[in-house]
């Protein structure tokens, strides 16, 4: 059981609501989300595609603009309109590690600009002595070669390119990193590499992580706690081991039923359990968010709570 | 006519080479293989270990650059008595009698397979008009039904649509709707749940083991996710470096692995990490199929080689009728190596209670 009234919150996120267009054609892509991120912890998202788990972390990062509610960081809102230095704050300290790394890098820079372009905004006047040593010091953090440096990206194998892009976010000394999938990408026997770096990161400089995944079968591995997103709501947010010990939303046991596990004889016996949003009565009775157990939040009606509730008293 | 359980495709001692950039890549390096009527066979490896190269040889799909060296490919198919060896098909005319009819192949990527300018169901008739010589309304009533058969709901109207009105995972059925159109024999999937979402994944398998109960199908199953074929898998064979390392049924290689990069790629699953720990990563990276290959190719690889995994290739040990591998560590002079703690206990690994 991990003690959560004494520490840190780093990030909060408070009615977050964003939308898309204007007018009639206007889709709410997320809405009503609420979380707090501890400082030094894993935090994952999952959600299937579609369900708006990377336009939370974009909206985070001031990458899509909110529609309502506001983000927090180390108490601070960062959502709206804020201060130049603020900006810049949140530029340096919260970085972003991206899915696809053949798509993410630019294709016509050299790894050197591609890990200081973000040196070179911040601290324009920095001396280039300064920053290639930075650049080195960087890869070779991320496991790569100093000399990679003068190299373009398509050099490099995928497992390498998400490494850059790991030492691209790294070299602004961030306390925050929002990952979004940066494993699905890869290979299986490469996304070990990539997992151990980031947790050997994560205990060398007390890194925070907002894991974005769209399966759970890592998830378990990696993150200390996890919220379940479906169509722009979360539905369900606990420890990783509460979840996977009692998932109580209908969706989040869907998501772990389809977990493929590397064992024939439960995996051939197994019934996948399909999500029906129509088990819901929503329609007089509405939905809010609320914290069934100490730290076990879950969207719940009046009725579900109380079916939930004796589930957990069992 | 062949029974479930006879040889459907036997491959014998294949090499393919590529020519890239002047030089010679022996992609495949010498793999035998018999796959029977009725199964469902897995491959799996890692990007580059040969797996898609493999099984397009089956369908005449090879790059131009690439060709069979030596070694047969024989189809038992359509004729069981005098089968037609595939390793020496040249000309578009004779893969025309194979490709589709008797096997067919799904590929990764559902969003790129498909024609963005004609509709589904124009898509199948066109399959059902080259393979079954169906037309018109018995074209277009085939087609519905095949429709309905890979699990899309009012098929009558989605066959009037185009693959942009379809979600990832409904192209993918409609993908393998076209595949089953020409009623094939052989079913290669290449990857077919990669692109997807889990809990559409999980369908897609569902979906492919529905088809090959239904129609006896004969189906391969490619991926680099051991992870994933447990429960679509009868047989499984591994793949490493242009070679077939393991190959025995799914339970045998999960619950008795015995080639080391078996026992690699089984530790390095997520499902299996610890909280705390790191994850078993694979060192290194694969050869370099441009250089020969001395000794057994995952030697530099593997932390516990023995001296003369880097002289001599092995062949192959049987473990059982089923159960063969490629590693010294069968041969009886042998020191003893345990597989790693990890894998030992797989069976026992859950992914935590889901009650009511």
């Amino acid at each position: 059981m991990i003690d959560y009234t004494n520490r840190e919150v780093l990030c909060s996120v408070r009615d977050m609501e964003v939308t898309f267009g204007k007018g009639r054609k206007a889709f709410v892509a997320v809405k009503g989300v609420n979380f707090d991120i501890y400082k030094g912890e894993t935090f994952g998202l999952v959600g299937e595609s579609g369900s708006g788990k990377t336009t939370i972390g974009r909206a985070i990062i001031r990458i899509n603009p909110i529609s309502a509610g506001e983000v927090l960081f180390k108490g601070q809102r960062i959502s709206g309109k804020i201060s130049k230095e603020m900006d810049k704050m949140v530029t340096q300290k919260i970085q972003m590690i991206f899915q696809d790394p053949m798509a993410s890098l630019n294709e016509r820079a050299k790894v050197d600009y591609i890990v200081s372009e973000g040196l070179i905004n911040v601290h324009p006047d920095m001396k280039k002595e300064e920053r290639e040593e930075r650049v080195s010091k960087a890869l070779s953090d991320v496991g790569l070669l100093p000399e990679f440096a003068t190299r373009f990206p398509h050099e490099f194998s995928g497992g390498q390119r998400q490494r850059i892009g790991i030492a691209r976010a790294l070299i602004m000394e961030p306390e925050f990193i929002i990952a979004d999938e940066p494993i699905s990408a890869l290979d299986v026997s490469i996304r070990a590499q990539v997992l151990n770096l980031m947790s050997k990161l994560q205990k060398e400089r007390g890194l925070t992580y907002l894991f974005i995944a769209h399966d759970l079968s890592v998830m378990r591995f990696i993150t200390d706690r996890i919220a379940v997103i479906h169509k722009g709501v979360i539905v369900e947010l606990a420890e990783t081991e509460k979840l996977y010990a009692h998932p109580l939303h209908p969706y989040t046991q869907a998501l772990l039923s389809a977990i493929p596990m590397p064992d024939p004889d439960n995996e051939k016996k197994k019934v996948v359990k399909v999500y029906d949003p129509g088990v819901h009565h929503y329609e007089n009775d509405p939905p809010r968010w609320i914290e069934i157990e100490e730290g076990h939040f879950i969207m719940a009606n009046s009725e579900e709570e109380a079916k939930y509730r004796e589930i957990l008293s069992r | 006519m062949l029974n479930n359980g006879d040889v459907i495709l036997s491959v014998k001692d294949l090499h393919v080479k590529f020519s890239l950039r002047g030089k010679v890549l022996n992609a495949i390096r010498g793999i035998s293989l018999d796959l029977y009527k009725g199964e469902s066979l897995a491959i799996v490896g890692e990007s580059g270990s040969g797996k898609s190269v493999f099984t397009k040889n089956f369908i005449g799909l090879l790059d131009k650059n690439g060709w069979v060296d030596s070694g047969q490919i024989l189809y038992y198919g359509m004729d069981a008595q005098n089968p037609v060896d595939l390793a020496k098909y040249k000309k578009e005319e004779e893969w025309q009698k194979i490709r589709g009819k008797e096997v067919a192949m799904v590929m990764q990527d559902p969003m790129t397979s498909l024609n963005p300018l004609k509709t589904i169901g124009w898509q199948i008739e066109e399959a059902l008009k080259l393979h079954q010589g169906l037309h018109g309304e018995a074209a277009a009533k085939k087609a519905v039904e095949i429709l309905q058969d890979v699990g899309i709901p009012e098929a009558e109207r989605r066959a009037k649509q185009y693959p942009h009105e379809f979600s990832g995972g409904m192209r993918q059925r409609v993908v393998i709707a076209i595949a089953m159109a020409c009623n094939p024999q052989i079913l290669i999937c290449d990857e077919p749940t990669t692109a997807l979402d889990v809990t559409i994944q999980a369908q897609i398998l569902q979906l492919i083991r529905n088809l090959k109960e239904k129609y006896g199908l004969t189906t391969i199953y490619i991926t680099h996710d051991l992870g994933v074929v447990a429960n679509v898998a009868d047989r499984i064979a591994v793949m490493y470096a242009g070679d077939i390392v393991e190959v025995g049924t799914c339970e045998e290689v999960f619950y008795d692995p015995r080639h080391p990069y078996t026992w690699a790629l089984l530790s390095s699953l997520p499902q299996l990490g610890i909280k705390g720990e790191d994850l078993y990563a694979i060192k290194g990276t694969p050869p370099n199929l441009f250089n020969v290959i001395r000794g057994d190719a995952f030697a530099p690889r593997n932390p516990r080689a023995l001296k003369i995994d880097f002289e001599h290739r092995p062949p192959y040990f049987d473990i059982s009728p089923t159960h063969k591998a490629r590693t010294w560590l069968l041969d009886p002079r042998a020191p003893k190596v345990e597989p790693p703690e990890i894998i030992r206990h797989i069976r026992n690994i859950h992914v935590g209670g889901i009650e009511e």
